[in-house]
């Protein structure tokens, strides 16, 4: 008899309930903490807050955990917590010259005011992998700087900007939109399409900016600056009418610093492109910078006849949340549309061989 | 919070929910047109229903029944899914009756039992523009719709006949509602097209991913293109029904062994169940 | 969700926000997927003057603070500002062509339709929803309603407007998928007059 290959609410019970014991585990196995997801997963934490859009380390690590440490699916479960939260207002501006620095690099230049100052990083590590760290134990304290680090840190761009040779970045007065309360229409403003950038996925963003250094897309950039610290952020509640200080975020924000020729219009001058991620996330925080730039294409005059500079392949398509549930509802039944497609090949064949 | 789950009624919030109907309101009022909406991410995946289960959110009240069809069958995996969605965070009244219900939500076919006055049709829709395969670029497909300007889809579907001797699209099969908009059907088969035609029932379409929203209102011209030489027509089949021995609805190829073995029974299990009844309380 | 208390003088807005908006949400769908049907306002409700506890409805179900609401001189009472104000949090606009909403509570000086917005060719729904507060729904003039929503043909018998109102309507229906819609209300009851609707008087 015709067993229809369909689930009933009982089988999908139990499938959940088969992936709550696989995320387990082994019961023997002590199970894993949000701290220690938090703790020791944290740049996991932080990919998932900057393309979640939430910051809240315990949250990201409560949805690495639930996702078995999957970086979409986490993305995907803060987004949905995210959408359901309350709207209190914008924050203003954040203020990343006046950032408390963990790590500041410049490749335009080799000594700057500040200095250059490396933090953590895996850069320069050989990529050994680490057996030591296999058995556990307390690493080597990291030495302490004789000196505290200088009290300014200017930010690079700004550096070049007081003497003309990049382009202004002016403040801009109107607040900005937002795309999770309203849907992108192209061209779309640069505040969302950095908004779209660093919701982005990072896999996705970092192929982008790869191909723009590869010919496709010519941006010529250099890494003006990468900096990663905490930023306070403010918020002028309507009674009040003056900022407050309602906490501080750990970011990282790379400007990169491109050539431009100049045009009729505008002087030889170098040209910005702008990232910023959530926690540590500097790969994100340069792919980012490099698309921004990228994406400027059509405002700066230049050909855009690349897939990183199209402004609706890449703003269409960066989303992971979005992009991983239409390639995943291919799982969904799809027998009605087959069958139809199934009859229309065989008449076609029937036609085909009538007429031989 | 009206219910124990701790989310509002309908899962969504009061601003969303206006939002969304006032979309809905701009799109019964400019029949296929696609309006964009402030699409939200819902606790289930992008492409597994947002839209539809948004669009149904909005328009969901206390006294409403629901009946969740994927593929024409209520018990699929993601029929049963959003069902359960729906009775945990609206608390609301569902049924498999086509006829008993004031709202369906459907993926991919209309129910074979006409629908009637008062009921509301809500489509998942996974890619809402029509000419989308023909032009991927949103600024140029609006300015299309803008002047109504859809010679490449009739051009498209010619490319079919000369190669081919017949339009060889057979679900998701564009129409033109109300003289006016080329819409896509969502991808129901083409069999189902007629049904959409001058349909007592509101039919409203929801693409979450793709953040639109377009309706056609009740008693409204709904035109599946063709030409004069080779005009519309929907599949046919040249068995019967298997199980209650239909031969008016869709039917799905089951296939029964790998020696070639098929059955055919209809995609609405409602349809198909309620025959049977019939059948075995008049033996 | 709980409903909102109302502050000295102000009079209250729905009884149960979340199923009352709803349901006056389904009502406005009704009429407007089946222009010309008079639906009933399916809950009690006490605005202040001169607003019809329709009128006052269909603004607390749909208004809020992204839809720009414009008043007409009728409507443009201190007791209706601060009631729509703090129900809806709209704000209020002095251009008629600025607002999503436009509220009309004396339908027979009212401003002709194309002083509203129509929308644009790329993007029609960005237009004026008129609700327009009529003396009668049941008495006035019968007009004959076809397209969308209509099977054959439909009346309708709404008034007074202004002598030019039908030029206005024909000219708005014209302009096609551009245009505004009309929401009429009298007392408990409600009608819709979309763009799509064909008036022949």
């Amino acid at each position: 008899m015709y067993v229809a290959v369909k689930g009933g609410e009982t089988a999908i019970d139990n499938a959940h309930r088969l992936m709550a014991e696989e995320r387990r585990g082994a019961p023997a196995t002590p199970e894993l903490s949000l701290d220690q997801i938090a703790g020791q997963l944290g740049l996991a934490v932080d990919r998932v807050m900057t393309e979640g859009s939430v910051y809240d380390r315990e949250l990201a690590a409560l949805a690495l955990k639930q996702a078995q440490g999957d970086v979409v699916e986490a993305v995907f479960l803060l987004r949905a917590y995210r959408t359901t939260l309350p709207r209190f207002g914008a924050s203003e501006p954040l203020d990343t010259a006046a950032m408390a620095i963990r790590r500041r690099i410049s490749s335009a230049f080799k000594d700057l005011p500040g200095g250059q100052v490396l933090g953590p990083t895996y850069d320069y590590t050989h990529r050994l992998l680490d057996f030591a760290l296999a058995e556990g134990g307390d690493p080597a304290p990291a030495a302490l700087a004789p000196e505290p680090l200088d009290a300014a840190m200017p930010r690079v761009a700004d550096v070049l900007g007081q003497q003309g040779l990049i382009e202004d970045n002016p403040a801009g007065d109107e607040s900005p939109g937002d795309l999770t309360r309203q849907p992108l229409n192209f061209p779309a403003g640069r505040d969302l399409r950095l908004q779209n950038l660093a919701r982005g996925d990072e896999g996705f963003l970092l192929a982008l900016a790869y191909s723009s250094q590869r010919g496709y897309g010519n941006t010529h950039p250099f890494a003006g600056e990468i900096r990663m610290g905490n930023v306070a952020v403010e918020l002028v509640p309507e009674e009040l009418g003056f900022a407050i200080e309602i906490g501080e975020i750990a970011v990282t924000e790379c400007q990169m610093i491109n050539q431009f020729k100049g045009s009729k219009t505008r002087p030889p001058q170098f040209t910005r492109g702008y990232g910023l991620a959530f926690g540590r996330s500097e790969r994100k925080a340069m792919a980012m910078a490099l698309v921004d730039r990228s994406l400027r294409a059509g405002e700066l005059g230049e050909d855009a006849t690349s897939p990183v500079q199209d402004e609706e392949f890449v703003l269409a398509h960066s989303d992971s949340v979005e992009a991983s549930g239409f390639v995943q509802h291919l799982k969904l039944p799809h027998y009605v549309d087959f069958q139809s497609e199934l009859e229309l090949i065989r008449r076609l064949r029937a036609g085909k061989e009538a007429a031989e | 919070m009206t219910h124990a789950t701790g989310y509002n009624f309908a899962y969504l919030d009061e601003q969303t929910k206006r939002m969304i109907r006032r979309a809905i309101l701009k799109a019964v009022a400019i029949p296929g047109y696609q309006v964009p909406f402030g699409s939200r991410e819902m606790p289930l995946p992008y492409g597994w229903g947002t839209g539809g289960i948004q669009v149904t959110a909005a328009v969901i009240g206390a006294d409403d029944t629901l009946k969740v069809i994927d593929q024409g069958a209520d018990d699929t995996t993601n029929a049963v899914s959003i069902r359960r969605f729906f009775a945990r965070t609206a608390g609301i009244a569902t049924t498999e009756r086509t006829e008993a219900a004031t709202i369906i939500q459907t993926r991919h076919r209309i129910p074979e039992t006409p629908l009637a006055e008062g009921q509301i049709l809500v489509y998942q829709v996974p890619i809402p523009e029509p000419l989308r395969w023909l032009e991927p670029r949103e600024t140029e497909t609006r300015k299309m719709h803008a002047l109504a300007d859809y010679g490449v889809m009739h051009v498209k579907l010619y490319e079919d006949i000369a190669r081919f001797g017949r339009i060889a699209t057979t679900y998701d099969y564009p129409v033109l509602v109300n003289g006016r908009y080329l819409m896509r059907p969502s991808p129901i088969p083409k069999f189902d097209n007629p049904k959409m035609h001058m349909s007592p029932a509101l039919q409203l379409f929801g693409a979450g991913r793709e953040k639109r929203i377009y309706a056609v209102p009740p008693y409204t011209a709904v035109k599946s293109l063709d030409f004069d030489d080779h005009p519309f027509e929907v599949q046919a089949w040249d068995q019967a029904c298997a199980l209650c021995g239909a031969t008016d609805s869709f039917l799905d190829e089951v296939v029964t062994d790998d020696k070639g073995g098929r059955m055919y029974v209809c995609s609405d299990t409602d349809y198909c169940g309620r025959r049977r009844e019939a059948q075995e309380a008049a033996q | 969700m709980t409903a909102v208390h109302a502050t000295d003088g102000l009079l209250p807005g729905f009884a149960d926000p979340v199923l009352d908006s709803q349901r006056v949400f389904r009502a406005v769908l009704e009429a407007t997927a089946r222009p010309g049907t008079l639906v009933e306002l399916p809950l009690h409700l006490e605005p202040p003057a001169p607003l019809d506890a329709a009128t006052a409805a269909v603004m607390l179900a749909l208004a809020d603070y992204e839809t720009p609401l414009w008043l007409d001189g009728t409507a443009a009472t201190d007791a209706v500002a601060e009631y729509l104000r703090f129900h809806c949090g709209c704000p209020l606009v002095s251009d008629p062509a600025a607002a999503a909403f436009a509220l009309i509570a004396d339908a027979s000086i009212m401003p002709p339709l194309a002083a509203f917005h129509a929308g644009s060719d790329e993007y029609p729904d960005r237009s004026t929803t008129l609700v327009i507060q009529v003396a009668t729904l049941t008495a006035g003039e019968p007009v004959e309603l076809s397209g969308p929503g209509i099977r054959d043909s439909a009346r309708l018998a709404a008034g007074a407007f202004p002598p030019d109102f039908p030029r206005w309507v024909a000219a708005n229906h014209e302009l096609f998928p551009r245009g505004v819609d009309l929401v009429l209300a009298s007392g408990r009851s409600l009608a819709a007059l979309p763009r799509s609707t064909r008036l022949e008087w």
